[in-house]
């Protein structure tokens, strides 16, 4: 479990980027005859002890996660008010009013309803995250396979470019890809687009390096040696052989993003680089706007975003490393464990299939990056 | 360390010479490997920000008639060719110039040198607050394994993640400053000992250590209460991620067979954890306090803004928003050097702890 908890912060691992170490796999600094991190030896002890926490945590990440899509479904009919809604008939809601009858969470700085605002940001929240992911890993997918592939220079430049873009914060990144997008003008231009670019900006680097180095571990098998002998072109064998054999890891990578997704898009808003107001609602400006409010005492505008943030993340990530624990071989022996989870598991998100027939789902995921 | 690595199997290296020749290569390459990290980095922000047009136009555009848009342009030298502009940027960059601000003509090096004190300041408050949270919780946790503080811990290390870093200290400032009113909630000193610190002869741009110089005790106390919050805010950040590496690792040693036979000799549970399981179980946290820099900077940026500690990311943040792309560039530049000369410094010291690393 605890090594699970280590990966949504990816740069986390102890060890060393592998590339710069010169001495290949050998390179952990944990000492030399005493492993740093001996998770395999007492893992199956712990999970026989830790069985029923898992399950609690499987269950709290599905439903939170649940009532995250479908209050993003159905925003229309719980929102009492618009995202961009002030007034109701000729009324204004008024600027940072108390907590009331009307408005169950008050009203915002500029005169938002603060609780339609945080309904109506699922759905924001939920196509960046889609868009994000899917983008950054079409993009870091296909780099990591034709540079895997090819070989050569261009890899040489593509991993250097993608261990310095590893190596940064990747808000960052974000930041910069967000004004790069809407033009240095205004964010307006673009809106849910460019924030999603943004974000996937952040992700491309790690979807690169861990097809990259699959990549370059497939391309050696035989069966791709048997493709090339019988005249099958480079473009064919990267799409039919190589790609499926390479892309078995990511949905799991994929899961553990999204609340990574959220946290990012939260930041690019708090620094007032995400979504216009009026646009559509975003937790992250919203919680950028109540600052001020905070130092006045106004509690009201701060804290339903902010906690809808926690919930979102919390959900996403139980749900993620719950989906991650499946997914490993190791559990799946077990019979009580993987009966127990994967029917919920697979009812509740059909990307992450206990069933892939990765050897060991999460060490995959770590041992591939550090290839690169 | 070195006392460390002698009574460690497996730990004797090839004959001296030999060693020292290879561990000094190896430096010198992974010294050299900064470079092309930096200049990957810059390179992608030089050419992604000039994709969207020339710093001038983006900062002014619409305050200034064209004719007076490229007179600017003119003096900056943003008309010529762009990868004459490229090539000098990065010549400035390697004598330490990183040209000036549009909007507010300061030189970027002075604002990098005024500015990244805060941030450094910050920075080292809240690897203060990680490593002294961080590390006896997950002692903690380790000891305690599977029972009921570790599984609080490791629900707390969840919260701890999903709450953006922003959100919390929001919710600090609200808790501690506006309704218990126990602390400051916004800037480094209070006004009047700012100006009392910087009429010092001599200015470090650490409010703590000028604070400390100046011997005033009112000073040394107002520097420390604005402190803690930001300080505390991003240091969870780093602990959490500390906390779960001390369990992990110490989890791994405890489980070692010389803990084993210290435990058979008769050594005290206390002891056996603080001193022969804890040691070892830490060289690699040495590694990941580097590693986390980058982690840092990203959230130094998000705190700095919410408690307007007007260090680097504050300043990052308002030239974002005027626009001003040297600025920015310059501020990213920075963050780059860092990020990679401290990687080199994580990996070094890897190299010195663990021989394996180098040839």
């Amino acid at each position: 479990m605890d090594e699970v908890l280590i990966r949504p912060t990816p740069p986390v691992r102890p060890e060393p980027r592998r590339r710069w170490t010169l001495a290949g796999r050998s390179a952990r600094p944990g000492l030399p005859g005493r492993p740093a991190r001996p998770t395999r030896p007492t893992r199956p002890a712990r999970l026989a002890r830790g069985t029923g926490l898992q399950r609690a945590m499987l269950l709290t990440g599905a439903v939170l996660t649940g009532l995250f899509l479908l209050t993003a479904v159905f925003a229309p009919l719980l929102a009492p008010y618009g995202h961009a809604q002030m007034h109701s008939g000729d009324v204004l809601f008024g600027s940072q009013q108390h907590p009331s009858r009307a408005h169950l969470l008050g009203t915002t700085i500029a005169g938002y309803d603060v609780l339609s605002r945080v309904i109506w940001g699922t759905r924001t929240a939920i196509a960046i995250i889609v868009a994000a992911l899917a983008l950054s890993a079409v993009a870091g997918v296909l780099l990591g396979l034709v540079s895997g592939y090819l070989g050569g220079a261009l890899d040489r430049v593509l991993v250097g470019v993608a261990d310095a873009m590893y190596a940064f914060p990747s808000l960052l990144l974000a930041i910069i890809m967000s004004i790069v997008i809407s033009g240095g003008q205004s964010s307006l231009v673009g809106g849910l687009g460019a924030a999603a670019c943004a974000v996937a900006v952040a992700f491309v680097p790690q979807y690169f390096r861990v097809v990259r180095a699959e990549a370059v571990r497939v391309k050696a098998e035989p069966f791709v040696e048997a493709a090339r002998v019988i005249g099958t072109g480079p473009w064919r064998i990267m799409t039919r052989h190589v790609l499926r054999n390479s892309v078995r890891t990511l949905p799991l990578i994929l899961t553990l993003n999204a609340s990574e997704a959220i946290l990012t898009l939260a930041g690019l808003g708090f620094l007032g680089f995400g979504v216009e107001p009026n646009a559509a609602a975003e937790w992250g400006y919203d919680l950028n706007r109540s600052v001020a409010d905070v130092t006045s005492g106004i509690w009201w505008t701060a804290v339903p975003p902010g906690l809808a943030i926690v919930l979102t993340v919390l959900g996403t990530t139980l749900l993620g490393e719950s989906l991650t624990d499946l997914a490993d071989p190791r559990l799946r022996r077990r019979p009580a464990a993987a009966g127990a989870g994967s029917g919920a598991g697979s009812g509740t998100d059909p990307g992450a299939d206990p069933g892939a027939d990765s050897g060991s789902g999460p060490d995959l995921v770590e041992e591939g990056g550090q290839d690169a | 360390m070195s006392v460390l690595i002698q009574d460690l199997p497996g730990a004797v290296g090839p004959a001296g010479g030999t060693r020292d020749l290879g561990f000094a290569r190896y430096l010198a390459i992974r010294f050299l490997l900064i470079i092309p990290t930096v200049l990957a980095l810059v390179s992608v922000v030089f050419f992604l920000m000039r994709a969207t047009g020339d710093p001038i136009t983006i900062a002014f555009g619409d305050r200034l008639t064209p004719a007076q848009l490229q007179v600017k342009l003119h003096q900056a030298g943003y008309d010529r060719p762009l990868l004459t502009q490229y090539l000098e940027y990065l010549r400035g960059l390697a004598t330490g110039d990183f040209g000036r601000t549009a909007t507010d003509d300061q030189a970027v090096s002075t604002v990098l040198r005024t500015y990244g004190a805060a941030t450094a300041e910050l920075a080292g408050y809240a690897l203060l607050v990680a490593v002294a949270v961080g590390v006896p919780l997950g002692m903690v946790a380790a000891v305690y394994r599977d029972r009921a503080p570790d599984v609080a811990l490791r629900l707390l290390a969840i919260f701890n993640y999903a709450t953006p870093v922003f959100f919390l200290g929001l919710l600090f400032k609200l808790v501690f400053s506006v309704w218990l009113g126990w602390l400051p909630a916004s800037g480094r000193a209070s006004i009047d000992v700012q100006l009392e610190l910087r009429n010092q002869s001599s200015t470090t741009g650490l409010y703590l250590v000028d604070a400390l110089r100046s011997g005033d005790g009112a000073a040394i106390v107002d520097v420390l209460e604005h402190a803690v919050l930001p300080g505390l805010t991003l240091g969870l950040l780093v602990a959490g991620v500390l906390m779960r590496l001390v369990r992990t690792n110490l989890i791994g040693t405890l489980s070692a067979d010389y803990v084993e036979s210290a435990r058979s000799r008769g050594v005290s549970r206390f002891r056996l954890v603080t001193r022969h399981a804890t040691r070892p179980a830490l060289i690699p946290v040495v590694t990941v306090l580097g590693l986390q820099v980058a982690g840092l900077l990203g959230g130094a940026v998000l705190t700095e803004t919410t408690f307007e500690w007007k260090g680097l990311g504050y300043e990052l943040a308002h030239y974002l928003s005027a626009r001003d792309f040297p600025a920015v560039q310059g501020i990213v530049a920075l963050f780059a050097i860092v990020v990679a000369v401290t990687n080199f410094l994580v990996d070094a010291v890897a190299a010195v702890i663990d021989p394996r690393v180098r040839y």
